[in-house]
């Protein structure tokens, strides 16, 4: 039952490289996961693409979330989460942004993007050229810096506090009245589990 | 007499209001009582979770889903568990995902008593709030002689959940499962043909089928759209698909059918905990795993690996393979989802929390703009918002 699951799974993607073509870059699975990067430019005709198709029309964006990689030429991952509640396929797509390039925003395809893309740029600073209000939406107001990137210190860079002197709220910078600890467990010799679970994980 | 032009009024709404469900801060633009903008203003309880996540272990990881939707805990860890099992290619015993889905549904009918209640509470009816709070306690009890903690329960663990379950409880359930439907009853028959609730919520917050995929809906609120969808049947996970149960679906999609939709769900996770108290299968609960989870307390006082490994779990914890993979549940709001991005080292590199919440107050304005300012209340309180996963 699980050959014949998988077979149907690759028939899908071939159908989803046959439809998007040549924009394809790479695909790649993750335990039945199945994601396509394509090229930061293409993401709007790819997703104009994906929902509109009547074979396996994705009628729902369930998220957009960046993952940040400082140490990469291109710095960011912006991935797209798409379900089809009509074939039941949930299908991610990539792409990679450099710090200051421009998102063609998706909001005039799926509604539900206009949050997501507000959250991204509140905290990765990536921007969505097209977004009809595109503000910080989770931090405060007058916040300073993007809080998700990996440059950005756990603790923040600045607290409040009510000063009673001055009768309001002040802000000031972090003071930390004891030392952050960071824990690092991480053997540095032990790294034994990884490879046998990746043997197991392929054959499923 | 001449004609004047009013200037649109902005008023506020919240952050504190009895009616805004914890802190949101409501921006509309009214002309006279019409909402002509409603601008909702977030982040009030944001206490960076994703990124204190990146710096913890997957297992220390966990705890703060409880804190997202604080409603319905074991939901989220449920998320969570199955996407940490999912890379890590834990298979869980069958007693184990058989606690958990009953755990899940006592949650969601937990949910749903909060929710219907303080609906009713938000529309006027005092009653059904201090009612449900009564049953509230009781399903309250239960997790706490599960995992030891009625709210922040920890329970759900990579690989199973924490602990068994005392022997007696699965008869307490039994017992409080028979007269729970007595008190759906009462709640309805003060509630769904009531005609100041009817008032209040009957073609309010009107949202068509393709609108609630095109905004991202999922859960009840996509179901009373008419959308047949639910993850327990289409995307099943542990052992939903053993289980036999409806799909309730509303046919308007305004306030009243996601309240409809929402008291046979109850009736549904009735029938749900009844099959799994029935078919709970003896066995161990945690997977027989040394490498993934730990030891049982008895092992480990006469076994000098067991203790090694329960050393080695707890400060360092697990080592998770490289993978990208998005895990969702059908929490009792909707899909929450879980996208997990692990480097291979003991800590996820990121980890995207999706809440379903988070997207209905995004459809605010869609809900709101042309209604009366006091259906704004209505369409909030129908949508079921906790803030605790919104601001994450």
């Amino acid at each position: 039952m699980n050959n014949s699951l998988n077979k149907e799974n690759d028939q899908f993607l071939e159908t989803i490289k046959s439809t998007i073509g040549k924009d394809i870059i790479e695909t790649k699975v993750f335990f039945n996961d199945y994601q396509i990067i394509v090229p930061s430019k293409k993401i709007f005709d790819v997703l104009t693409k994906l929902h509109s198709n009547s074979y396996f029309a994705f009628d729902q964006l369930i998220d957009i979330t960046a993952i940040d990689y400082p140490e990469k030429s291109t710095r960011f991952e912006v991935v797209y989460l798409l379900l089809s509640t009509i074939t039941n396929h949930r299908l991610t797509v990539k792409i990679y942004v450099n710090e200051g390039e421009l998102i063609q925003s998706s909001v005039s395809i799926f509604k539900s993007a206009n949050w997501s893309e507000r959250e991204i740029w509140d905290m990765f600073g990536i921007f969505f050229s097209g977004h009809p209000d595109l503000r910080r939406l989770l931090t405060d107001y007058g916040f300073e810096g993007h809080p998700l990137r990996k440059d950005f210190p756990l603790t923040g860079r600045v607290q409040v506090k009510y000063d009673t002197d001055q009768n309001k709220v002040i802000y000031e910078p972090v003071n930390l009245v004891q030392e952050y600890r960071d824990f690092d467990f991480l053997s540095p010799w032990e790294r034994p589990y990884n490879k046998e679970i990746n043997d197991t994980g392929d054959k499923n | 007499m001449s004609e004047t032009e009013i200037k649109p009024i902005t008023m506020n709404f919240g952050p504190q209001h009895p009616a805004a469900h914890g802190v949101l801060r409501l921006v509309f633009e009214m002309d006279g009582e019409i909402i002509k903008r409603a601008d909702p203003h977030i982040g009030l309880l944001h206490r960076g979770t994703e990124k204190l996540i990146e710096n913890k272990t997957y297992l220390q990881a966990l705890p703060y889903f409880d804190r997202l939707d604080y409603v319905s805990p074991m939901n989220q860890e449920h998320a969570w568990s199955l996407a940490v099992e999912k890379v890590l290619n834990i298979n869980v015993p069958e007693r184990g995902q058989y606690i958990r889905v009953l755990f899940c549904e006592l949650g969601r009918i937990l949910n749903h008593i909060l929710n219907l209640t303080a609906f009713a509470i938000d529309v006027g009816a005092m009653t059904p709030l201090l009612w449900g709070f009564e049953e509230r306690e009781i399903l309250l009890s239960f997790y706490e002689r599960a995992s030891g903690a009625r709210f922040h329960a920890a329970y759900f663990r990579p690989g199973g959940v924490h602990q068994d379950i005392p022997e007696e409880l699965l008869d307490d359930i039994h017992k409080w499962l028979k007269n729970f439907p007595n008190f759906i009853n009462d709640l309805e028959t003060l509630l769904t043909e009531n005609r100041i609730f009817k008032q209040r919520t009957v073609d309010i917050g009107v949202v068509s089928k393709e609108d609630a995929l095109n905004l991202g809906f999922s859960g009840p609120p996509l179901r009373a759209s008419g959308h047949a969808w639910d993850l327990r049947k289409d995307q099943p996970y542990d052992v939903y698909s053993k289980m036999d149960f409806d799909i309730p679906i509303g046919n308007t999609g305004d306030c009243y059918a996601r309240y409809l939709v929402r008291v046979e769900e109850m009736r549904q996770s009735c029938k749900i905990v009844e099959q799994c108290i029935n078919n709970m299968p003896k066995g161990i609960v945690l997977a027989n795993d040394a490498k993934m989870a730990p030891p049982s307390r008895k092992e480990m006082k006469g076994s000098m690996e067991a203790l090694i490994h329960h050393f080695k779990l707890y400060t360092e914890g697990v080592h998770v393979p490289e993978a990208e993979t998005y895990t969702a549940v059908e929490a009792p709001k909707g899909e929450f989802g879980v996208f997990l991005v692990s480097d291979g080292t003991n800590k996820p590199y990121r980890a995207k929390l999706r809440a379903p919440g988070f997207q209905f107050l995004a459809a605010t304005e869609h809900m709101c703009k042309g209604h009366m300012l006091a259906d704004s209340v209505a369409v909030i309180g129908s949508m079921d918002l906790v803030f605790g996963e919104i601001d994450r």
